[in-house]
């Protein structure tokens, strides 16, 4: 978050709460940051619980709430939660793909107080949306971007980019301009949960993003004082990590359906860390006292490369979670730098990518989607596998 | 856009909060998934667009409160950061 004319205070605070309401969701996005064993966890914090979590945060000075999932509107105490919230003096996000949403919601949300809407769009077109959604939603998400403009709300378009939409910025630029968005993200798939999974079938080439670049520089000139343009630096494609989470428990706490705190959403696939749970925790004492949201704060957990780099205040070595998936081990440097030894892996993934890119054989690999089946499935295979 | 004149009227722009944060020790702006601290002079000024007031009383009015300070410049600077801003707007 930005600041002006003010100090930040010494002891961090999580002024952003990511409210993972439910991983039940009508869509099956095959880049869903959602861990692929989702399905696993059934049981989800009732309202009382949420309305708990949302007024101990924010007496920690949490000022952002997002409402997300899975798909927030499944839940249908979403209105119950939005006017706690509010009352709360929460900046409300409702973060959302617009299926399970109508005229009625979109009204008793704005009773209840929300304060801005963020719809999630997969393509410019409506073959390729649907595609990627594995559900025919294209005209409905139209739909509520009107209705979300219509009752006043701000509204920020998500796009997620990847080899199969790129080509498409702009039209999906053009498209954001006719839907009237306050603010358009451009995100580049980031390669975790399912992304990871399929990140073969999703990583764009050199030239795509080029391509992309470009196009998105053009419309932030065109659109300034109109439109705002969030472009997503793709952060394989960089020689620098990327300051993830703005620090490891230093603004961002994400708690999932089931209660469990995390510094981040992909921060459960971490092994060897048991992250509370706010059934048997209060907010306070997570953020400030649990072991894992302490384990990488501050700089003295690193490792070569990064122990004695000169940069490691201005990114803090990147992600862990990137860190462990490319090299098995949390606290090493983010592959994503060029100093760490297992950079050029990742290099050698894009060129490679970069030239089977357009050839049937190596498009036509299948695209895993995230839905419950595949999620039990792919949880079981793991299970059965040798050590 | 022509430059903010005395007779202007600002007012917060509904797309965007504007509240005093207990736990910033601050006045804030609110918007889409960010946050803007405001300094203790940004915070006055923002504070007195009501959407009535013009800027002329706005400036009398802080006169009032901080006599002995010279603040007709930067409320003037401060406004058109803060229309820039998409914050506020002016009629």
């Amino acid at each position: 978050m930005n600041k002006a004319g003010s100090e930040q205070s010494k002891l961090p605070q999580p002024l952003w709460l990511l409210a993972e309401l439910t991983y039940a969701c009508p869509l099956q996005c095959p880049y869903c940051s959602n861990p692929l064993d989702f399905a696993k966890y059934k049981k989800e914090l009732a309202t009382d619980d949420w309305i708990r979590v949302m007024r101990e945060a924010r007496e920690m000075g949490a000022t952002q709430l997002g409402f997300s999932g899975g798909e927030p509107l499944v839940r249908t105490d979403l209105e119950e939660l939005i006017a706690e919230a509010r009352q709360l003096g929460f900046y409300t996000n409702l973060i959302t793909s617009g299926v399970g949403m109508d005229e009625k919601r979109i009204k008793a949300f704005k009773d209840a107080g929300l304060d801005h809407i963020q719809v999630s769009f997969q393509a410019s077109s409506e073959e390729l949306n649907n595609f990627i959604a594995g559900t025919d939603a294209f005209q409905h998400k139209l739909e509520m971007a009107r209705l979300v403009k219509k009752y006043g709300y701000p509204m920020v378009l998500c796009f997620v980019l990847h080899r199969r939409n790129e080509d498409q910025i702009r039209d999906i630029l053009e498209l954001a301009i006719t839907l009237e968005a306050d603010y358009v993200e451009l995100a580049t798939t980031q390669y975790y949960g399912w992304a990871y999974h399929n990140r073969e079938q999703l990583i764009p080439t050199r030239e795509q993003l080029l391509h992309a670049e470009q196009v998105a520089k053009e419309y932030q000139e065109k659109m300034k004082g109109k439109m705002r343009i969030f472009y997503v630096i793709p952060d394989y494609f960089e020689n620098r990590p990327k300051r993830c989470m703005d620090g490891w428990g230093h603004v961002f706490l994400t708690i999932t359906p089931d209660g469990t705190a995390l510094p981040c959403h992909a921060a459960r696939q971490l092994p060897g860390l048991e992250f509370p749970n706010v059934k048997n925790h209060n907010i306070e004492w997570i953020w400030n006292d649990s072991p894992d949201f302490n384990k990488f704060r501050g700089l003295d957990w690193m490792k070569e490369p990064c122990r004695s780099c000169p940069e490691k205040e201005k990114d803090l070595g990147g992600c862990r979670c990137q860190a462990y998936m490319l090299t098995g081990d949390a606290r090493n440097a983010d592959p994503v730098c060029d100093k760490s030894p297992h950079h050029h892996e990742l290099v050698a993934t894009i060129d490679r990518v970069g030239k089977l890119a357009g050839t049937p054989e190596f498009e036509a690999k299948p695209i895993l989607f995230r839905n419950p089946k595949n999620s039990k499935k792919i949880t079981s295979d793991k299970e059965t596998l040798p050590a | 856009m022509n430059p903010i004149t005395g007779d202007n009227i600002p007012a917060i722009t509904p797309t965007f909060r504007f509240q005093w944060e207990k736990a910033q020790n601050c006045f804030v702006v609110l918007y889409p998934e960010g946050m803007v601290k405001l300094s203790h002079s940004a915070g006055e000024i923002m504070k007195r667009c009501d959407g009535a007031t013009s800027v002329d009383g706005i400036i009398t009015d802080l006169h009032k409160e901080f006599p002995d300070t010279d603040l007709d410049v930067e409320v003037y600077k401060f406004l058109e950061v803060a229309r820039e801003q998409g914050w506020i707007r002016t009629k």
